[in-house]
């Protein structure tokens, strides 16, 4: 191992950042922009130089280990590492943050008659909340995930309620509360875990490498996940804590949105494949055939409510919660195919919530920031190009095969069956409303006669482009080719089903043989 | 007051025995009760315009000498005063704490920047409200400075009240700091009604408390024959069965303590008196009064009632679950800044009773820790409160704090920062000092305690947060108050209350350290 402390300063760079940006003059708006998407490029640099240390054949599942005493009396330390999965989340966030910021370039401008935040502090903001989510992905003490986890929730919430829309003060406060009330049960839980570590070690610890493979008994275990299980359900969201997303969603910028369901919702399934099964592993075993239905429920229940939805942000919002579905599923199968899916899901609804996203935002700014679909019609004939690229959008969003979506689905339903034949054919049928609902909204929005108002639309400008270009390359590159992902994730996964203790059921689906001989010891 | 406790030892103990006292040991409090004596002198004597800047160089030499005396006395484990008083790690740390609080909470009383007309005191207290009287002492300048002897003598009474070790003592000390702060919360410049009313409410309740305490005490000391708590607590062991009588006399003497605290169901006077009282007299008694008042408390249960913990663990539950619950739900209907805080102290008191309840080294450290942390969050809160103003002095409700993040983006940003800290939220020292208080809890078994504190977070998370989203997510109105710019007093103590409560947020090691080694209480 290096000792350079790689992830300390990934994590810093956004941070002193966030600050220089927010002391700028108020005069300047360009300046901070111009900074912030410098200092977000640079954090990407600094993505790309880690990954490409990052060794993925290594039995070492976590690197760029760091690990220092923060909080002695607590036994809490300042300790970080990642593994496969939690390098590909932090390369998502670095990734989206700067096509983010780029996108949102004119989103907050002053005076602005909606929100109520400067220019500068939209910014600066962004870049804070692109730290904290660096640290939730790197960090490998619970304490230390749990201050990241609660702290991120006040930028996002900023975000929110001074620049969204007109409910933004209803759904920040919404937002906000739906996620302590999560954040708060897990931290009794932590601290339940804390006391449970200090009964069997004699002295308590949240260091994630002690607290994997700590015999808790089962009864206790049982509570303790649950506590940890709610908070991250809710941030996921699983049917039926989702309520919060929608109106957040509908509320925020685009570009909020975009970081709000495309990296942070993700902490959610992370949380629950990095937390819930290896510290409780005889729980997450109990608890898994609720979950399962509680996601094919999700899987159903937000591709229905998708289908009938008029406000695209609240669509998109809906049809997010039927992916997490199959996410969540993915995971809780306990298959190699199934967990190394669900990481590249996560990954791929990262980007076609992006795409979805920013395209559906470049069209809303053109008509005074309209989400209504049935104000929308035949935008192709005037923006063929931003038809085009919204077409992209949905069919990645419903896994049209050579997208790095597809692969992700694939992968989940394939582990699914492995394990339970009817749960996946059950899941499958998800796949056919999702493009029934993706479908109708490209015919509605894009196809037939120009609507009203919509005929002198103009078509996407060279920095629109620039946002949307790298995330369709990646849908595609990954698409036709996602060894990078699975050959980082593969190992991780591995040390996860060997801590829960699961096998890969017989006969094995000879897709990725080698995984799952790792698995089975 | 150590003559007092000496003579009633002396009469029990036959022959007497000229008593031996340990200045070093007895400084702090004497400094700072001398220097209470001499600012009587100083208002009685001194020409009028020299008046202010003698009493204020008095209060902060002798504040700073009580300081570094109490420094002084780091490691010093034992008794003084006969045994009257109790000097341990514990007891140094939350004196010193006080003694830290009560130089903030001058700073806050000096201020005389933020209105034209003078500090937030009455010139003369004694002038009838709206009389010619009260208008010509407030035209030509006339002010007593009475407050400050009021002020010292109620620091120095905080000062004894986590030391005493007896229940003499502890009565003393109960009077020696109230009775000042009755007569403080009496004397604010504008709205002069509201806060004399707010004074005899606090004044005719904390009367009867102190009641309750003395006939507490005075059934412990018939029990134990002994108002020292070792001694009460060798009597409750030895004679285990006989505890009927002993139970009342523990409801009532905490019962007198809790009121103190501000704890459910002897909390009615805590809005009305943080509403009615001067602002810089509720922060500086809504800080120092919950140091002094939980180390009596923590003393008082763990010291002389340690034995019968499975008795007044369970009735301590109840309360600790009431007043988390009735201040957090009562907080939100609240549409003043100074009662929602005030309901905020009561759910606060709640959560660190949680703490008290543990019963074990680590509660005890994390209440003193949370106590601590609780204690500099709120002189800042009382700071700004002070600054935001309109053409009517301190402009307290709510809807007058619309869109200050707008018009004072730093300002705001600091009152957000105390609200995330007594909401709980990470990297504020309100998030450690809960999760030490419950993890303490926890550990002790009280799962279902922190269950419901949890629960009460959440609520009082609403609250709190509910003040941010006026500030910053609402448009300035007309009625928008403005922050007025504060001398360098209020400056000090807000710079001092902000910096606490973020370093101890990122980094509590150094406290808790000395929280831990400081060791549990003399016995």
């Amino acid at each position: 191992m290096n000792s350079f402390p790689w992830l300390t300063v990934l994590g810093l760079v956004p941070l002193v950042g966030s600050i220089v940006v927010a002391l700028l003059p108020k005069s300047k708006p360009a300046l901070a922009k111009q900074l912030a998407f410098a200092i977000s490029l640079a954090v990407l640099a600094l993505v790309v130089v880690i990954a490409l240390q990052f060794d993925g054949s290594t039995s070492a599942p976590f690197q760029f280990v760091e690990f220092h005493d923060w909080i002695p009396a607590f036994g809490v330390t300042y300790s970080l590492g990642v593994d496969g999965i939690g390098l590909v989340l932090i390369a998502l966030s670095a990734v989206l943050v700067p096509i983010t910021i780029l996108a949102g370039w004119n989103d907050v401008e002053e005076p602005n008659t909606e929100s109520v935040g400067s220019v500068k502090g939209y910014f600066a903001l962004i870049l804070a909340l692109e730290t904290l989510m660096i640290g939730v992905f790197a960090a490998t003490d619970v304490f230390l995930f749990y201050v990241f986890f609660e702290a991120m929730l006040i930028p996002v919430y900023f975000m929110i309620g001074r620049y969204g829309g007109v409910q933004r003060s209803y759904a920040a406060m919404k937002f906000l509360i739906y996620s302590l009330v999560g954040g708060l049960f897990m931290l009794a839980a932590m601290i339940g875990l804390f006391v449970a570590s200090a009964q069997i070690l004699g002295k308590g610890t949240f260091n994630w490498f002690a607290l994997v493979g700590l015999n808790i008994d089962p009864t206790t275990q049982k509570f303790l996940f649950l506590g940890f299980f709610f908070a991250f359900a809710i941030k996921a969201p699983l049917w039926p804590f989702h309520t919060w997303l929608p109106d957040a969603a509908g509320a925020s910028k685009p570009g909020t949105a975009v970081l709000l369901i495309g990296v942070l919702d993700k902490v959610g399934t992370f949380g629950m494949l990095r937390y819930c099964l290896p510290i409780f592993p005889s729980a997450s075993d109990f608890y898994a055939p609720i979950i399962i239905a509680l996601a094919v429920i999700g899987i159903f229940y937000g591709a229905f409510v998708a289908l009938g939805q008029n406000d695209l942000k609240r669509l998109f919002a809906y049809s997010s919660m039927s992916h997490f579905g199959f996410i969540i599923l993915g995971i809780f199968v306990f298959t190699s195919i199934g967990i190394s899916g669900s990481t590249v899901y996560m990954v791929a609804h990262g980007l076609s919530t992006a795409a979805l996203f920013l395209t559906a935002g470049f069209l809303m700014q053109r008509r005074n920031g309209s989400s209504l679909l049935s104000d929308y019609s035949g935008v192709n004939k005037p923006a063929p190009v931003l038809a085009g690229f919204f077409l992209f959008a949905a069919l990645s969003s419903l896994a049209l095969p050579g997208l790095v979506s597809f692969v992700g689905e694939f992968m989940v339903l394939l582990g699914t069956f492995q394990r339970y034949m009817w749960v996946g054919g059950l899941a499958t049928l998800g796949i056919v409303i999702t493009a029934a609902y993706v479908l109708r909204v490209y015919q509605k929005s894009m196809t037939g006669p120009v609507g009203n108002g919509l005929e002198g639309v103009k078509d996407l400008n060279g920095r629109e482009i620039t946002v949307l270009v790298p995330i369709v390359l990646l849908t595609i590159f990954l698409g036709l080719y996602p060894a990078p992902v699975l050959n980082v994730v593969n190992p991780a996964v591995d040390t996860v089903m060997t801590v829960i203790g699961a096998t890969n059921p017989e006969p094995t689906v000879g897709l990725s043989s080698t995984t799952s001989e790792g698995a089975q010891q | 007051m150590n003559a007092v406790a000496a003579v009633v030892r002396t009469v029990e103990a036959t022959p007497w025995v000229m008593p031996t006292l340990d200045y070093t040991l007895l400084a702090p409090v004497l400094i700072v009760l001398g220097a209470g004596v001499v600012s009587v002198l100083f208002e009685a004597f001194l020409p009028r315009s020299a008046r202010r800047p003698a009493q204020l160089t008095l209060v902060f030499l002798s504040l700073i000498a009580a300081l570094i005396a109490v420094i002084n006395l780091q490691g010093s484990r034992g008794t003084a005063g006969v045994g009257a008083l109790a000097i341990d790690g514990p007891g140094l740390i939350l004196q010193g704490t006080v003694v830290v609080i009560a130089i903030l909470g001058a700073l806050l009383m000096a201020e005389r920047g933020l209105d034209p007309n003078g500090d937030a005191f009455a010139a003369r207290a004694s002038s009838l409200p709206g009389s010619e009287d009260e208008r010509q002492f407030t035209a030509r300048g006339y002010f007593q400075t009475e407050i400050w002897a009021f002020f010292l003598f109620a620091v120095g009474g905080m000062m004894l009240f986590p030391v005493a070790n007896d229940l003499l003592m502890m009565f003393v000390a109960l009077e020696v700091m109230s009775l000042p702060l009755y007569l403080l919360a009496g004397m604010a410049r504008r709205r002069r009604l509201l806060s004399q009313e707010a004074a005899l409410k606090y004044f005719v309740l904390g009367a009867f408390s102190s009641a309750f305490f003395l006939y507490g005490a005075a059934l412990l000391y018939g029990f134990s024959g002994s108002i020292s708590f070792p001694e009460i607590a060798t009597a409750l062991s030895a004679k285990t069965g006989e505890t009927g009588l002993v139970l009342v006399a523990i409801a009532l003497v905490v019962a007198g303590l809790l009121f103190k605290i501000g704890a459910v169901p002897f909390h009615q006077w805590v809005p009305d008196v943080y509403q009615g009282a001067p602002t810089p007299v509720t922060g500086f008694m809504a800080a120092a009064v919950k140091v002094a008042a939980f180390g009596a408390l923590l003393r008082l249960l763990y010291v002389a009632l340690g034995g019968l913990r499975w008795d007044w663990s369970p009735m301590l539950w109840v309360i600790a679950a009431l007043t988390m619950l009735v201040g957090a739900i009562l907080a939100l209907t609240q549409t003043d800044i100074k009662r929602m805080i005030a309901y905020s102290s009561i759910a606060q008191a709640g959560f660190i009773l949680v703490g008290v309840i543990a019963a074990s080294p680590a509660g005890l450290a994390g209440s003193i820790f949370y106590v601590i942390a609780y204690s500099f969050t709120t002189i800042g809160v009382f700071a700004i409160i002070s600054m935001v103003r309109d053409k009517n002095g301190e402009a307290t409700h709510l809807s007058k704090w619309a869109g200050l993040g707008r018009t004072s983006p730093f300002i705001a940003s600091l009152f957000a920062i105390f609200m995330l800290a007594l909401a709980g939220i990470p990297l504020t020292s309100g998030f450690i000092g809960k999760f030490s208080v419950f993890t303490a809890a926890m550990s002790a078994g009280d799962n279902w305690l922190v269950i419901i504190a949890v629960v009460a977070s959440l609520v009082a998370a609403f609250f709190y947060m509910r003040v941010v989203v006026l500030m910053f997510f609402s448009e300035p109105t007309e009625a928008t108050a403005t922050v007025e710019i504060p001398s360098v007093f209020t400056t000090i103590a807000l710079a001092a209350g902000a910096t606490v409560t973020v370093l101890l947020g990122i980094f509590p090691q150094p406290l808790l350290d000395l929280i831990l080694n400081a060791g549990v209480f003399v016995r």
